[in-house]
């Protein structure tokens, strides 16, 4: 039976389950979306009033609030769409382009 | 030992789902499937039939229903024809992919345009490589059948796929024949209760239907094409246990008179009949005629067919669809490919005919036997594909 620990580009054909079902539940989280990205937001703490808006519009969830209450992305899901930085009030985060 | 009856096929083969026990029905009518729908609703709506009965407001919504049923567990069933199986053409992929052993009656008619609400098989040539497996009748008995069995092949959990049993709109749906019902005894034997591989059940939560990167997505055409073809011996062993229980036994691919045949007909579903009768005198002509019926389309009995035509040198496939551009009709050709590369492979002759309820009588397969005659002989070119009797 398949393992869900094991990556989808080693399972062979003969690991899946019937009809590809996913048995494990809640397994989503380990799929890495941040490797979609090709801008990365980047924000300004000094022009940041916390105001949180980034984190609201957030369409994946992405953003979590930081123990001295600023908002920043997680990189680990955050697919760089950019939404947070369109809707940021005091245009405190900027796009940035991936390195290699 | 079942009941023999009078009845009109649509009638039977609601019955015939009643009596499997089916727990949800959900369908959207349409001719000439219509009275197995109705017939399925009347039983529900009057207490005979202990079954949710479902009416969507579509096809695509029918098949989507018997998705989400199938997924937790329950028996279900929905029957459909022509432009109902093209707008649900979508989740039927769907659902061979999901693994759901669904139960399928398609009543065949040709596609539109132009509209036509009559016989041929179009509508099942659209769906092909749909992933079901796929199974044709001629007669009543054999939809009532088949029924049984495709309940039976569709949830054995070495296979768990689903099924389509195609019955000719109006030769079969609409007409009266005598039809052994089962009795519940022999339901019983022959039909265990389902019991699925994969439950959806929010107390152990999982996911089906999700998507497949294309890291992953070859794997799982391959496994589900694994499945269809490893499907074959539970097959069989459906229909050998069907012979047991009602002394009539199928096979994937059936003959007539083919002993010292040369030139064989290929006929699919309710033609058989006719064909039969054109054989039959060919053979009181002294002419070395015969049939071979195929009944089962996918997995495609390879190994059967080949064994059926061993020694014959020419065939006559008979099509009831068109596939435009192509090489010809879609049995045609998958008949070409069965045999390319073989010994001694037959010649194969195609003659499209049939279609949207055009009749074809005895007399006009004699025709056609006629024609293959001439080409083999080099009297006339030989084609293809011809459509038969068209209008010059």
């Amino acid at each position: 039976m398949a393992k869900t620990i094991k990556s989808e580009t080693d399972l062979t054909w003969k690991e899946l389950e019937v009809g590809c079902v996913v048995s494990e539940a809640g397994n989503a989280s380990q799929y890495k979306t941040g490797d979609w990205r090709s801008m990365r937001p980047i924000v300004d703490k000094s022009k940041c009033i916390r105001c949180g808006v980034c984190y609201i519009f957030c369409p994946d969830m992405a953003i979590r609030k930081t123990e001295e209450n600023y908002f920043e992305a997680d990189l680990y899901y955050c697919k760089g769409c950019g939404i947070c930085a369109q809707e940021c009030f005091t245009g405190c985060i900027a796009m940035v382009p991936e390195e290699e | 030992m079942g009941k023999r009856v009078g009845v009109e096929v649509s009638i039977a083969a609601a019955d015939a789902v009643g009596m499997a026990n089916v727990d949800v029905v959900a369908a959207y009518p349409i001719t000439p499937q219509t009275h197995i729908v109705e017939h399925l609703s009347d039983l529900v709506a009057n207490g005979k039939l202990d079954a949710e009965f479902i009416p969507v407001e579509s096809e695509h919504s029918a098949m989507s229903v018997c998705c989400g049923s199938s997924a937790l567990g329950a028996r279900t069933f929905t029957c459909t024809s022509s432009q109902g199986l093209a707008l649900m053409n979508e989740i039927v992929f769907i659902a061979a992919s999901m693994r759901l052993p669904i139960v399928m009656i398609l009543a065949n008619r040709s596609l539109s345009g132009p509209l036509s609400i009559w016989n041929d098989h179009t509508d099942v040539m659209s769906v092909r490589d749909c992933g079901w497996i796929q199974v044709f009748t001629e007669t009543g008995q054999e939809v009532f059948d088949h029924v049984m069995w495709a309940f039976r092949v569709a949830e054995d959990r070495q296979v768990s796929l689903p099924v389509i049993i195609n019955m000719d709109g109006f030769i079969l749906t609409h007409v009266i024949e005598p039809i052994e019902f089962w009795d519940s005894a022999m339901v019983k034997q022959y039909l265990p209760d389902f019991s699925p591989i994969n439950v959806l059940n929010p107390d152990h939560p999982t996911t089906v239907g999700g998507f497949g990167m294309p890291g992953i997505y070859t794997e799982a055409k391959v496994a589900q094409n694994e499945a269809l073809v490893k499907s074959k011996p539970h097959i069989l062993k459906a229909w050998q246990e069907l012979g047991a229980v009602t002394g009539r036994y199928y096979q994937p691919v059936e003959t007539y008179k083919i002993d010292g045949a040369e030139t064989v007909f290929l006929s699919m579903g309710s033609t058989g009949d006719t064909v039969a009768m054109a054989v039959d005198e060919l053979r009181a002509q002294g002419k070395p005629a015969g049939l071979i019926k195929l009944r089962l389309w996918r997995p495609f009995p390879f190994e059967e067919l080949r064994l059926a035509a061993r020694g014959v040198k020419r065939l006559i496939i008979i099509d009831r669809a068109v596939s435009y551009g192509g090489p010809g009709g879609p049995v045609a050709s998958e008949i070409r490919s069965a045999f390319y590369g073989e010994k001694e492979m037959p010649v194969v002759t195609n003659f499209i005919c049939g279609l949207a309820g055009r009749d074809v009588t005895p007399e006009d397969y004699i025709a056609i036997y006629s024609k293959s005659e001439k080409m083999a002989q080099g009297q006339v070119r030989q084609e293809d594909y011809v459509f038969y009797g068209v209008r010059e």
